[in-house]
């Protein structure tokens, strides 16, 4: 989980002020039971905005972020995506789920299709796209993503990494405005988390809004517009990659930084 | 570092040559000694299980080929009678030369007795090319309509110059097939409906479909047949009379439903939150998701219960005995009370038996090809 990207020049930011917020959490709260797991957490990704949400195990960054696909459904507060609300109207969040494309800590394809039909599969039933044409659209992202040779295998013949990265390619080609990364290394061996983490600088260089929460601080610091730290299910300390890296203002996330760099 | 082959050692130890295994650890002769002679207990056991199997078989070819009669003139059984009191017994095979179309067809009309194998051989052919995948099409559902309507019109008649036939005079294997097979075929996507229902959000839903479950498992099949035939006629309007084999047919429909449901439920429990999550985050809707996602893999993982309760209900359907419908083995019972043949019970519920095992094992060894098939995927 070591500093695995190249430590290449930081992407430059794309970040498009003028448009409206792409993502925008307004004192958002929820609980497990009497477990409160999200606290207040605001936070507001503009248009082109890459970033970087850390934090040690339990802190609520998961949580968060599978909130804004309703994959958990926060009780409390505001979240707004693409400008439409999360509400319990399902034509709304099936807009949304078009439009934020996901991917999983434990990638999550599906087994009993082959890597092509796992990419066309929500193309063709979602967006309405005829076969030839996703089947085209897969097989541009899949050579994006450097395995196009692959297409007609299944998930269970690739490595972790290779499955990483198709999970990746089907998240595009559903052409998502925003990418939610939910620990995508995290169950990745060591040498194949540098391969998943060009084809995520990749993205970002084409400007793609993206919420990606990894410990990968070697990746933070090169596409990162903003680096968040949770802790406790809160937001206890945001800003640029190199000012919070060098000068982090809160303990916490001191010994949260210190705690990381020892382990490598 | 790059051209060193694969199998060798890194440490540069010049590579030895391949060892064989140790002699005797493989082929008959080995596998013999591992498993039936490893210890004198062991041999004494096969030994003494070698010498019954032995005996027991060669009495059964003396009984059953050797010693056995294969017809008689007219029903005069006595040579049978004889043969069966005799030191040295063997098999009346007349039984059944002489009852064989009873059996098969019941008190269906002799003269039409074509009609009903035609039935079975329908019946049996659909299996077949439904058994094959490369079938697997939408095409296929309009070949069972067309096949079950003309199976319908060849056991009613009563069009196409074809004499009437009433319901009442069916009988034997094409009640059995009949049974099971529209059994079957209504219960599974009931049950996956049901199975699905259980795990609904909407708590209507599932206390209606908890509530089914519940109350037809704890129900024995006999009893549901008895009230589909006895009460719930009583319900119905004056004058309103529904067949009594399509009453049967619904009780064994609502009964294998109960069963299949539950196994469906845990093949859909059996897969993990994050195919679901995967599936919801792409945006597909409930049914796209339920279609091409959860049920295509939660159906493999359960084929192995799932065929265990198709054979469970294939011979099942025998219970329908209890409200006077002649199934196969009803009109083997009937067969031999003749007095004339009573008496040879055996021969006749072998031959039976023979006929459900025929199904049975057929439906065994598919779903076990279909299984490796499926599960190709698994395979690295």
């Amino acid at each position: 989980m070591s500093v695995a990207v190249s430590e290449g020049p930081s992407v430059a930011s794309s970040i498009r002020t003028d448009a409206p917020p792409a993502i925008l959490l307004d004192k958002v709260n929820k609980w497990y039971g009497s477990l409160h797991v999200l606290r207040d957490v605001s936070l507001q990704v503009a248009t082109g905005e890459r970033v970087v949400v850390c934090g040690p195990s339990g802190s609520g960054k998961s949580t968060m972020i599978r909130c804004i696909n309703r994959l958990e459904q926060h009780q409390d507060g505001r979240i707004v995506v693409d400008g439409t609300e999360l509400t319990d109207d399902v034509r709304a969040l099936d807009a949304i789920r078009r439009e934020v494309g996901m991917v999983f800590q434990s990638f999550n394809l599906f087994p009993h299709l082959t890597i092509l039909e796992n990419c066309t599969l929500a193309p063709i039933w979602v967006r309405r796209m005829p076969k030839r044409e996703a089947e085209d659209l897969a097989m541009h992202y899949l050579s994006r993503v450097k395995i196009p040779e692959q297409a007609n295998k299944y998930p269970g013949q690739l490595s972790g990494g290779q499955q990483q990265r198709v999970a990746i390619a089907r998240a595009l080609c559903m052409k998502p405005k925003i990418m939610l990364f939910d620990e995508p290394t995290s169950a990745l061996d060591p040498e194949m988390i540098k391969e998943v983490l060009d084809t995520m600088v990749g993205l970002a260089e084409d400007g793609m809004t993206m919420i990606c929460v990894t410990h990968e601080m070697g990746f933070a610091r090169q596409v990162a517009d903003r680096v968040v730290f949770m802790d406790r299910g809160e937001v206890v300390e945001q800003g640029v990659p190199d000012q919070v890296f060098n000068n982090p203002s809160t303990d916490r996330f001191k010994a949260f930084l210190s705690q990381i760099l020892r382990g490598h | 570092m790059s051209d060193i082959p694969l199998n060798t050692s890194v440490s540069g130890v010049p590579e030895a040559a391949p060892r064989q295994p140790p002699a005797l650890s493989t082929g008959p002769v080995a596998w013999l000694r591992a498993n039936l002679f490893s210890s004198w207990l062991n041999t004494a056991v096969t030994l003494a299980l070698g010498y019954l199997l032995v005996r027991w078989a060669i009495s059964f070819v003396d009984w059953a080929f050797i010693n056995a009669i294969w017809s008689v003139p007219d029903n005069q059984t006595q040579a049978c009678r004889a043969l069966k009191a005799s030191a040295n017994p063997g098999a009346c095979w007349a039984v059944i030369t002489e009852k064989h179309r009873f059996i098969l067809f019941g008190t269906y009309p002799y003269e039409e007795h074509w009609r009903p194998a035609l039935v079975c051989v329908l019946f049996t052919s659909l299996y077949v090319v439904s058994a094959m995948r490369r079938f697997w099409r939408w095409e296929l559902l309009i070949v069972w309509a067309v096949t079950l309507v003309t199976i319908g019109v060849l056991m009613w008649g009563g069009v196409f110059g074809l004499s009437y036939v009433p319901q009442e005079r069916w009988g034997g294997l094409p009640i059995t097939l009949i049974l099971a097979t529209f059994g079957l075929a209504f219960a599974f996507p009931l049950a996956i409906l049901v199975a699905l229902g259980r795990r609904s959000s909407m708590p209507a839903i599932r206390i209606l479909c908890i509530a089914y479950v519940e109350l037809i498992r704890g129900v024995p099949l006999i009893s549901l047949l008895f009230m589909a035939s006895v009460m719930f006629p009583l319900f119905l309007p004056e004058g309103v009379n529904i067949d009594k084999l399509l009453r049967a047919q619904v009780a064994v429909i609502l009964f294998a439903g109960a069963y299949l449901a539950e196994v469906v439920r845990g093949g859909l429990q059996a897969l993990p939150k994050g195919q679901y999550e995967a599936a919801d985050a792409l945006g597909l809707s409930y049914w796209q998701k339920t279609g091409f996602i959860i049920l295509p893999q939660a159906l493999r993982l359960v084929i192995p219960p799932l065929v265990n309760t198709f054979i469970g209900f294939f011979k099942d359907t025998s219970l329908v005995l209890i409200i006077g419908i002649f199934d196969l083995l009803t009109a083997g019972k009937t067969a031999i009370v003749e007095p004339a043949w009573q008496g040879f019970g055996v021969e006749v519920y072998i031959a039976v038996s023979v006929i459900y095992f025929i199904y049975c094992f057929a439906m065994s060894r598919y779903s076990q090809n279909l299984e490796a098939e499926l599960n190709r995927h698994r395979r690295r």
